[in-house]
């Protein structure tokens, strides 16, 4: 080898300051050219030291790049490695032997790796941030890894090795890398992590929560299906039992209440008698609370039916008006009913269950109320309906009795019928078949307290427990009313005000009755009949009445049109005595209002005077709240005692009380039309003698008979009405006195009789008392009869007319 | 017009006192009724004539009842007379009397006899003036130009 070779300069192994002279050797390998930097290596032998000999022979026998072990560097002391290239005289090719590279090898290359600086500029253009410790470690050896960089900290973190290639086949390297401080905790990820996990674990809950949730309301929804279907049981059981025991207390209940009216018609003395209507009563209350508890469970179960039968809506109110006037009189409360002209007479429904529920309705208003009055009204819906745009009455003391009333329109404004939805429904007078009737029961009781007014239709409700027992009652009347207007297509509501007064109003739908001619035929003629009898004898009268109030006016008024009597309102006396006055037609009577007759007795006087001033035929009479009140006021005008009729008014009693009047009972002062008439007819023109021997009694007897039109001629002694009885005579009939000095009426009868040869005249006796003794009397000595003494024109009708026919022909 | 009202409203409060305090019953209604545009006057007439046969046998009665022996069938006839007109004319607290006299005439008291003769005088006088003031009050409403009625 040739030795002068300009070879670069290569370290030495060994201790780096002993330089000493290189030993005799057969190859040597200075370095001849260097870099500035490292121009200390200038002359050294790289063949001298161990690993560098051997690295160079590497070199050139493989012709590739060899890399060192880490060794100190001379004289920075640095850990560094250095790279040998051999470098050939000629181009060799590449599957060269060694030995030929051994032999082409002209000098070498080596380069100086200062690894330390290296791998810190290498990490400091990578690792900006964090700071990474990098050991770098020939691993030529794997069991002494050599330290070529880094210091020696002990490996606590995560380490990263890497394989580092040099380029030398026959060394490994690897890399260590490392961070220098342990990184810090990664809280975003950790707080984001446990966040989600938070979630994650909360959702998950929330869906157990749900998915055991709804496990366990199916859970009890199942069980609750399970209770109703048993408590729905029980209740039909309890329905079933109710009606069944009650219907089994109803029948000998009503064997106890027939075998009481029964003993009520025996013998029976004052307290025996009270006892058994005791006994009554309170066995009546129980059948109705029996019966209202059957209707509950009907109810209940929906068993209620209907019935369809036509009957007289006027005449089912005067029943229920019957009914409790008794109960209205003793506490001094007023009574009215009033039925619109626009109900129809007839209508087809079930009148047992409308009068059960008007019954109901009566009942509680009786029940609370202890003064003024409760009004029943029936109108229909499309009056009302007419009436509602109208402004209403703005006085509150325009009612019945005057004292002021729950507004009835706000009870039943709020009603289906009245708002329809949409325009589906349309009022029916379209459907003439149908009649939407509208009831009201206006009082002026006790109102029902706010907080228990949305209750009061509950079954078994009672305001207040001492209800039952002040006033007694079970509360089922008014869940039953609801219940049954409900089957009549009808609605019911009320509006109350305490102290002041409850109305309830309800509606019904029926049909028209009148027009219907099938099946309804004999029991509508027998109606119509019994009406007719009633209004026939009044037909075509007129009437006046006089009350300060209008609604109670009015309600008079219907009462007495059904009679068929044409009726005129007035406020008072005088407008009364200026419509007689200017009327043509002549009014038949007059109806005053006991509380105008009461108001002043003069006045009341001067009205009767200035009545019979205008026509004499005029009857008068008052229509009083009840028998006690009428009883004091008659006392007051003596000289006229007008007839009393009691309220409330009923067609009925009104036709009975107008026909006594009219027929002029004894000690009546009034004249019946009927029988002046009928005296007429009897005696006008007919001659007739009165003997009587005073002469008061004459002039008055003569002036009576005038009247009628008979011709009077009067005789003050039984000899001289012998005289005029000598036949022939031309008398039609003769009224004798009986008790006369020198011949008494018994003897002068017996003298004319027997003077009678034909002919019998008929002698009739005029007595102040009559006898049994003097009829006798009167009979034996031929009279016919007798009347009493002064006249009375009923008697002497009854009387004359047994022996005088009738006049037909004679001009009234 | 006035007045006219004021007087006939007195008339028939007046008549209402003479019912209501018995002087006069129906049958005093019944005898206005009598009374017409034919005979104006006739309750006047008959009152007045009631009147006088009243005080006729008002005496016959005090002479009979003043003797020693009282004849009570006498009494009791005349009596009777009375009864009857008193009824006729609707004098109701005369006759009323009459019937009281009439038992104590039958009982042949004349203690009674003799006060029933003297209630008899007084209420004659009585009824006497009441009716004279009717009479009166009647005038006075005609003189103004009303009428007055028949009673009913």
């Amino acid at each position: 080898m040739d030795t002068f070779e300009q070879s670069p300069v290569q370290k030495d192994d060994s201790v780096a300051e002993a330089l000493e002279p290189s030993p005799i050797q057969e190859e040597y390998a200075p370095v001849i050219f260097a870099q500035d930097t490292v121009a200390h290596v200038v002359a050294l032998d790289m063949l001298s030291g161990t690993e560098d000999r051997e690295n160079v022979l590497r070199a050139r026998a493989s012709g590739k790049g060899v890399l060192t072990a880490p060794f100190r560097l001379l004289k920075t002391n640095r850990l560094g490695v250095i790279l040998t290239f051999a470098v050939y005289k000629t181009d060799l090719p590449s599957n060269a032997i060694p030995r030929e590279r051994i032999q082409a090898t002209d000098g070498y290359i080596g380069g100086i790796f200062d690894i330390e600086s290296l791998v810190e500029k290498l990490l400091q253009q990578l690792a900006s941030k964090q700071t990474i410790l990098v050991n770098v470690y020939d691993i030529t050896n794997q069991s002494h890894p050599i330290s070529m960089y880094g210091s020696n900290v002990s490996d606590d973190g995560l380490e990263h090795v890497s394989a580092l290639n040099f380029g030398d086949p026959f060394r490994k390297h690897e890399m260590r890398c490392r961070f220098k401080q342990k990184p810090p905790w990664p809280w975003l990820a950790i707080t984001t992590s446990i966040g989600i996990l938070v979630i994650a674990l909360l959702i998950g809950y929330i869906f157990h929560a749900t998915l055991n949730r709804i496990a366990k309301v199916e859970d009890d929804c199942h069980k609750m299906r399970e209770l109703t279907k048993r408590a729905e049981a029980a209740d039909v059981a309890k329905s079933q039992f109710l009606a069944t025991v009650s219907h089994e207390i109803r029948t000998p209940m009503n064997g106890v209440l027939g075998m009481l009216q029964m003993l009520m018609g025996t013998a029976l003395d004052a307290n025996q008698q009270d006892y058994v209507r005791t006994a009554q009563d309170s066995g009546k209350a129980l059948v109705t609370l029996i019966n209202e508890v059957l209707d509950q469970a009907k109810i209940e179960s929906g068993k209620i039916e209907l019935e369809a039968m036509p009957f007289d809506l006027r005449a089912i109110m005067d029943e229920v008006l019957a009914l409790f006037s008794g109960k209205a009189h003793e506490k001094g409360v007023e009574l009215a009913v009033y039925v619109s002209d626009a109900v129809p007479e007839m209508v087809i429904g079930d009148p047992g269950r409308f009068r059960q529920i008007i019954t109901n309705l009566m009942g509680n208003s009786i029940k609370f109320t202890k003064k003024g009055h409760i009004f029943l009204t029936v109108h229909l819906v499309e009056e009302v309906m007419d009436s509602m745009d109208v402004e209403t009455e703005s006085s509150s003391r325009n009612t019945l009795s005057g004292l002021p009333v729950a507004d009835g329109s706000r009870s039943w404004v709020g009603f289906k019928i009245f708002n329809p939805e949409g325009s589906s429904h349309t009022p029916s007078p379209s459907s003439s078949d149908l009649v939407n009737l509208i009831v009201s029961v206006e009082d002026t009781g006790e109102g029902i307290p706010l907080e228990a007014q949305p209750c009061v239709f509950t079954p078994f409700m009672q305001v207040d427990p001492s209800i039952s027992r002040k006033y007694g009652g079970t509360g089922i009347g008014l869940s039953i009313s609801k219940c049954l207007v409900g089957l009549m297509n009808g609605e019911i509501g009320f509006v109350s005000i305490p102290d002041i007064g409850s109305t309830f109003t309800f509606t019904a739908v029926f049909s028209n009755g009148c027009c219907n001619s099938n099946d309804s035929k004999p029991q509508k003629q027998r109606l119509k009949n019994q009406s007719n009898t009633m209004s026939s004898t009044f037909q075509g009268m007129t009437a006046l009445v006089v009350d300060p109030k209008p609604v109670r006016a009015k309600v008079s008024r219907y009462q007495i049109q059904r009679l068929g009597i044409h009726v005129e309102l007035v406020l008072d006396f005088n407008q009364g005595l200026s419509s007689i006055s200017n009327e043509n037609k002549a009014v038949n009577m007059v109806f005053v209002e006991q509380e105008v007759w009461d108001r002043d007795s003069s006045i009341s006087a001067l009205f009767i005077y200035e009545l019979i001033q205008i026509d004499q035929g005029t009857k008068l009479f008052l229509l009083g709240n009840s028998l006690s009140s009428s009883r004091t006021n008659t006392a007051t005008s003596g000289f006229y005692t007008p007839s009393v009729i009691t309220k409330p008014l009923k067609a009925s009693m009104l036709s009975a009380s107008l026909q006594r009047a009219m027929g002029g009972n004894k000690g009546n002062p009034c004249n019946g039309e009927h029988s002046s008439l009928s005296l007429r007819n009897l005696l006008a023109g007919r001659k007739i003698l009165i003997v009587d021997d005073n002469e008061v009694n004459l002039i008055v007897a003569d002036a009576a008979l005038k009247k009628y039109g008979a011709d009077v001629v009067c005789a003050d002694s039984g000899k001289k009405a012998m005289k005029l009885l000598k036949p022939p005579h031309k008398f039609d009939a003769c009224f004798m006195d009986i008790q006369m000095p020198e011949m008494d009426g018994f003897e002068a009868t017996r003298i004319i009789r027997d003077m009678e040869s034909n002919g019998h005249i008929p002698i009739l006796a005029m007595t102040a008392d009559v006898i049994q003794a003097t009829y006798e009397e009167c009979q034996r000595c031929g009279m016919d009869g007798y009347v009493s003494k002064p006249f009375e024109a009923e008697q002497l009708y009854q009387e004359v007319s047994r022996f005088l026919q009738p006049i037909t022909s004679v001009n009234l | 017009m006035d007045v006219l009202s004021q007087l006939q409203r007195q008339l028939a409060d007046f008549l209402a006192s003479l019912y209501r305090e018995g002087f006069v019953d129906d049958q005093f209604t019944q005898l206005q009724k009598l009374q017409d545009e034919s005979s104006p006057d006739f309750v006047m007439e008959v009152v007045s004539l009631f009147f006088e046969d009243c005080e006729k046998l008002v005496n016959n009665m005090a002479k009979v009842l003043e003797q020693q022996v009282v004849d009570f069938k006498q009494v009791d006839s005349h009596v009777h007379q009375l009864k009857g007109s008193s009824s006729s004319i609707g004098a109701a607290r005369i006759r009323n009397v009459c019937i009281a006299f009439k038992t104590f005439c039958e009982a042949q008291n004349r203690e009674g006899c003799l006060r029933c003769l003297q209630q008899v005088n007084h209420e004659h006088a009585q009824l006497k003036a009441n009716l004279q003031s009717l009479f009166t009050l009647e005038r006075q409403i005609v003189a103004a130009g009303g009428s007055v009625p028949a009673m009913q």
